[in-house]
């Protein structure tokens, strides 16, 4: 039988995100195994492979949402860890502002009606932001998405196929973003690396 | 004093949604209105009013129970409760934030209920009110945390009452006994369930909703 | 944990001649109860019976909170395993108590055994332990989860009691005599020796559910492994 593996508080402020020997399994099903893996700041990894190969349960327990069968983990702590995952976490019944208001409040980020206004202004959601979720498409769903992951300023930001659903415009933004984050640490898993290919320091590929 | 604005911020968000959605508190109105008539034509003639207390006490748990069943919902289906999770709050705040939403929605099924019950059988009595008050307490704390748990398994509207009854039946043992006058210890044990359950509730939720 | 555990040979010759020496003594050294006869010594089975059902209960609990502290899956394990000893000896516990209650009071079921009420509490509970189990995906999750709950299982163990106790007075009480342990030298004896022997018997089928579940896995693993 193997003891849990662990996930500890981060030591150094360059080096936002360490794997060693990372494991996971369901039951006997081997997702992946003996990961390694060393981001820091200005790094982006790029996380690659076809649908189900397992990059998002690698996500998953990088955020610290699913514990590693395996392994240690070293994390920063959950205040500055944007993850950004399948479905856009966001309640349908809220307005974005509304929804903004509560994650900036439960991320303690100072000032986050300002930002929140910021954010929706730069995804092209400002005309929209008394207007409840359930009437946005996908794409818009996913572009507030993208605001609440930014919202309190993450040092490591784990972004699970971020372009899913973006149309032309979208995908554009995503991309200006993506440039400008370069002070901080990036894990990025997609399908079709095309876009982040240049912006990748690192590679891991999912079979 | 940020525990007690991330449970605001939290709480505020469920009312929030249970205003726009108007889902789950017209059903549970509507249910313990219908589960007090029936329970009219389910009492032969002559039974007392201690009989017709203990079905009070089953329509508030039940009603109760559909409320919980709503609880998580938006959670689940959008996946929200990881985004929680991984907010800096603690997740004992989102346990409380819960708790205290379905007990303002069962706290308003009651304002109705009660005085129902008054008007369909016999008259409601401040040891009943107080009952039902400390009641309700223990029974969304456990109800909230349950319902964490059936939310993750498969037939969850299945697996939360199963869940949920045996550890309701002390509460209704409280209730029934303070509302049918038998003794102020009643009041007393119903305080003691909250403490106990409240604590322990509050403790765990942690274990329940993350893996790590 | 080898495969081949040592222990369970040994248990299971404790067990055997515990239970030789309980039955002998229940049904040739006990004194015959003046009121109830021979039928009175059901009592020497129910009462251990009931007491390991708790013991198993504590236990599995005692697993669950190691498991919430060091996240071993062995503990998870173990405590479900404990916990499905618990409702075996649980629904034994029943149905000699039902028993016991046609034999004593000749009814199948005496809500004014607040032992037996409180096992009818705990039997639903920890059945609906064994639902959650099953529903959801077998992982760190579930093992949390299932960890809460046998916890709560046990401290509903006195709350429960207690709200027995207190139902009495509203619930329409059918009062019959005590049939409590005020047991004689000799009672007490055969008593103790059927309730080693319980114990006994729940250890060695704890260890062997443990034993095959482990066997279980490690098959599935090498199952995995080849394919």
């Amino acid at each position: 039988m193997h003891t849990r593996a662990c996930v500890r508080a981060r030591t150094t402020t360059t080096r936002m995100l360490t794997a060693h020997d990372l494991t996971k399994r369901f039951g006997v099903k081997r997702v992946f195994e003996h990961v390694e893996l060393r981001v820091a700041r200005g790094e982006l990894l790029l996380v690659t492979g076809p649908n189900g190969s397992g990059k998002t349960t690698l996500l998953r327990v990088l955020a610290g949402l699913a514990a590693p069968s395996r392994g240690t983990l070293e994390l920063p702590p959950r205040a500055e860890i944007g993850f950004l995952g399948h479905e856009p976490y966001v309640y349908r019944e809220l307005t974005p502002l509304e929804n903004l208001a509560l994650f900036g409040r439960l991320y303690r980020v100072p000032e986050h009606r300002e930002r929140s206004g910021m954010l929706l202004e730069r995804f092209g959601l400002w005309q929209v932001r008394h207007e409840r979720v359930s009437t946005f498409s996908r794409g818009m769903q996913q572009r507030l998405a993208l605001c609440r992951v930014l919202l309190h300023n993450p040092s490591l930001l784990l972004l699970d196929e971020p372009f899913n659903a973006l149309d032309a415009d979208g995908a554009e933004l995503l991309d200006q973003t993506l440039g400008e984050l370069s002070d901080r640490a990036l894990v990025v898993a997609t399908h079709d690396p095309g876009r982040v290919e240049r912006l990748a320091t690192q590679r891991l590929a999912f079979a | 004093m940020t525990y007690a604005a991330d449970v605001a911020a939290l709480a505020r968000k469920d009312l929030l949604l249970e205003l726009r959605a108007k889902e789950t508190l017209p059903a549970m109105l509507l249910f313990v209105l219908s589960a007090l008539t029936v329970f009219h034509f389910a009492l032969p003639r002559g039974t007392g009013h201690t009989a017709a207390l203990g079905l009070l006490w089953v329509a508030l748990v039940f009603t109760a129970l559909l409320g919980l069943t709503r609880a998580f919902v938006p959670e689940r289906e959008q996946g929200l409760m990881d985004a929680l999770i991984l907010t800096p709050a603690d997740r004992s705040a989102i346990w409380l934030a819960k708790t205290l939403a379905v007990l303002a929605f069962l706290a308003v099924a009651e304002l109705v209920a009660l005085p129902a019950f008054g008007a369909f059988f016999s008259g409601i009595d401040g040891r009943t009110v107080g009952a039902v008050a400390l009641a309700d307490i223990g029974i969304c704390a456990v109800g909230t945390l349950t319902g964490a748990m059936a939310v993750a398994g498969r037939a969850r509207e299945l697996l939360l009452p199963l869940l949920f009854l045996p550890l309701a039946i002390p509460v209704i043992v409280g209730g029934v006994g303070a509302s049918a006058g038998a003794g102020g210890r009643y009041l007393a044990f119903l305080v003691l369930y909250d403490a106990i359950f409240g604590l322990l509730a509050w403790a765990s939720f942690e274990y329940v909703v993350a893996e790590t | 944990m080898g495969l081949v555990n040592v222990k369970l040979p040994v248990l299971a010759g404790l067990t055997t001649s515990l239970f030789a020496a309980a039955i002998a003594l229940i049904f040739f050294y006990a004194p015959t109860d003046a009121d109830q006869g021979i039928s009175q010594r059901i009592f020497y089975f129910h009462v251990p019976i009931a007491l390991t059902a708790y013991t198993a209960f504590a236990w599995g609990a005692w697993k669950a909170l190691v498991y919430l502290r060091r996240r071993t899956d062995e503990a998870d394990l173990e405590s479900y395993v404990a916990i499905h000893q618990g409702v075996i000896f649980g629904s034994l516990t029943l149905l000699t108590g039902s028993i016991w209650a046609k034999i004593s009071w000749g009814v199948w079921w005496a809500w004014s055994d607040d032992q037996l009420v409180l096992f009818l509490v705990l039997f639903l509970f920890y059945c609906a332990y064994f639902m959650l189990r099953f529903s959801v995906e077998p992982g760190p999750a579930r093992a949390n989860m299932c960890a809460v709950y046998a916890l709560f299982g046990v401290v509903l163990i006195p709350v429960s009691f207690l709200a027995i106790r207190l139902s009495h007075s509203f619930i329409h009480p059918i009062v019959f005599t005590s049939r409590g342990p005020q047991m004689t030298g000799s009672q007490f004896f055969t008593f103790c020796v059927s309730f080693a022997a319980m114990l006994s018997l729940f250890a060695t089928l704890y260890q062997l559910e443990l034993a095959g579940k482990r066997l279980d896995q490690r098959l599935r693993e090498l199952r995995e492994l080849l394919a």
